[in-house]
């Protein structure tokens, strides 16, 4: 079930979230024109502490509240309760936040 | 779940989109964290990947999916406004106003793509 | 306006916990007709094993609710001509409640969740102190009164799917008879009442889709009332109360 705490921390982590898809939007409507390529993606992204924190801090948001997200869906839509609901709560959190890292530190380190 | 007649107020189908938006972005993206994860040591696969957006029909995927991500974005900051600001009395104009500014979104990402 | 020799065709839920189905009864079309007019006339003409629930006939006690056409209202004031389609209605007992017989629905648990969320009042003072002067201008008062008029109809109870969805938890209601409490100066409970409203069963698990907002027949927000329990649930939070 929906404890207030986890409820407040699917907020805080939309709130988050927000301004940086907001930006990641913008971001690709400009560079979209004509077609995405690796290199042009890596030498925006290589190295950059910028790119790497908010990447970074965007993957900790989404792997939070998409985890909480499917909780409630879960639970509400499919009867998942107890130990079963925990258990997929953690590993939609364990899997978007090793799947994010992995993607974050191959397109900056 | 059916749509039963007590759920077709547009209030109710705001909460339904924002819900099937939400779980087609998490189904959405492991594989696009996948894609960016191959830059690591494959980049040609990348590309490959990649290129296949150059398909009128993907490039319209991915008009829906920049579509999905603006509609839960904007709907989802109407919900924190709702839940943390005072009360506004204008709500269904509210979800209208998400709707329509994620669509000229995606349309304007869509225009830029082709 | 129809004529009154028209006749409507109802199709009326009958039976028990155990089981039921739709039976159609042929009921004579009057002028300003009200569902409960029609459900009150197949009881005396046609079928007086009907099971029903009233009382005020006029909007005041909440206990005529039910589903017509699938969606819950008050039927003392839902007149015909509002709702009919092609002659034709449906009438059935209030979702997420137990059925009882026909009509009646069991509103044991829709009152348990009322307390539940704290919605006694609880007096500071006693009968010997001097009555506490209300400022009916001040923000609280005016936020508590906008959402006192509630005659427990469970029409709000029935629309939410949340309820559906997740039988524990406490509904539009009760949360917003806590709202109305927790903006109550004269209340000693209240560390209590927002403890109850922020439990697992709390406010947060509303999805804010105002199907109770549009279907209260008293037009208050429940929705609005729970959005209010949200904030200051949170508040507490951060501020060590809770
Ligand atoms: C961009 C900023 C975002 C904001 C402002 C936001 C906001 C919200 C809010 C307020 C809710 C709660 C809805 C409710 O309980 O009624 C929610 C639910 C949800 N979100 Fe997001 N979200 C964002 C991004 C995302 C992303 C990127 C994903 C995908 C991984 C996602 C997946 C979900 C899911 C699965 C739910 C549960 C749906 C439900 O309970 O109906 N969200 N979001
Ligand atoms: S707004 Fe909240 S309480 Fe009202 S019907 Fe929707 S989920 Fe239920
Ligand atoms: S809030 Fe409105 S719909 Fe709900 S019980 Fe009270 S009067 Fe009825
Ligand atoms: S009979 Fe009292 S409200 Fe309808």
């Amino acid at each position: 079930m929906l404890g207030f705490r986890i409820y407040l921390l699917q907020r805080i982590s939309a709130m988050i979230m927000a301004p940086l898809v907001l930006l990641h939007l913008g971001v690709m409507i400009v560079v979209i024109q004509g077609g995405l390529d690796s290199a042009e993606i890596l030498s925006r992204t290589r190295g950059s502490l910028f790119w790497g924190g908010t990447y970074g801090l965007f993957v900790l948001a989404v792997s939070v509240h998409a985890a909480i997200g499917i909780r409630v869906v879960m639970f509400e839509w499919m009867s998942f309760q107890g130990i079963k609901l925990n258990l997929v709560s953690w590993l939609v959190f364990a899997v978007l936040l090793m799947m994010g890292a992995r993607a974050v530190y191959a397109v900056v380190a | 779940m059916m749509i039963k007649p007590h759920r077709g107020q547009p209030l109710w189908i705001a909460f339904l989109l924002h819900r099937i938006s939400g779980l087609g972005l998490a189904i959405f993206l492991p594989f696009h964290f996948y894609l960016l994860g191959l830059a690591l040591e494959q980049s040609e696969t990348m590309d490959g990947l990649l290129r296949w957006s150059d398909y009128p029909l993907v490039k319209f995927a991915e008009f829906g999916l920049v579509f999905l991500l603006a509609v839960h974005m904007f709907g989802g900051l109407r919900l924190l406004a709702l839940e943390f600001l005072p009360w506004n009395d204008r709500q269904k104009t509210l979800a209208a106003a998400a709707v329509a500014l994620s669509f000229l979104l995606a349309l304007g990402f869509l225009m830029r793509a082709v | 306006m129809q004529e009154p020799t028209d006749s409507l065709e109802i199709s009326v839920w009958r039976g028990d916990a155990t089981g039921g189905g739709h039976i159609i009864y042929q009921v004579p079309r009057q002028p300003s007709q009200t569902i409960l007019d029609v459900v009150t006339w197949i009881q005396r003409e046609q079928d007086p094993q009907l099971a029903y629930r009233f009382s005020c006939r006029v909007g005041m006690c909440g206990s005529c609710a039910m589903m017509v056409n699938g969606i819950p209202r008050w039927t003392c004031r839902t007149h015909v001509q509002k709702v009919v389609q092609d002659n034709q209605l449906t009438i059935e007992p209030l979702r997420n409640l137990p059925v009882i017989k026909d009509l009646v629905c069991d509103m044991s648990e829709f009152f348990t969740k009322w307390k539940a969320a704290g919605g006694q009042f609880m007096p500071r003072k006693t009968r010997q102190d001097p009555v506490e002067p209300l400022l009916p201008d001040s923000p609280k008062r005016a936020a508590a009164n906008a959402a006192i008029e509630c005659i427990n109809c469970a029409i709000c109870y029935a629309a939410c799917d949340v309820v559906t969805w997740n039988p524990g938890y406490l509904g539009p209601a009760a949360l917003n008879r806590a709202w109305s409490l927790l903006n109550d100066e004269r209340d000693s409970g209240q560390q209590a009442r927002l403890e109850a409203i922020a439990s697992d069963a709390g406010c947060h698990n509303c999805h804010s889709h105002a199907n109770c907002t549009t279907y209260c027949p008293n037009e208050l927000n429940p929705s609005a009332s729970i959005a209010g329990l949200k904030r200051l649930a949170a508040r507490a939070v951060f501020t060590g109360n809770l």
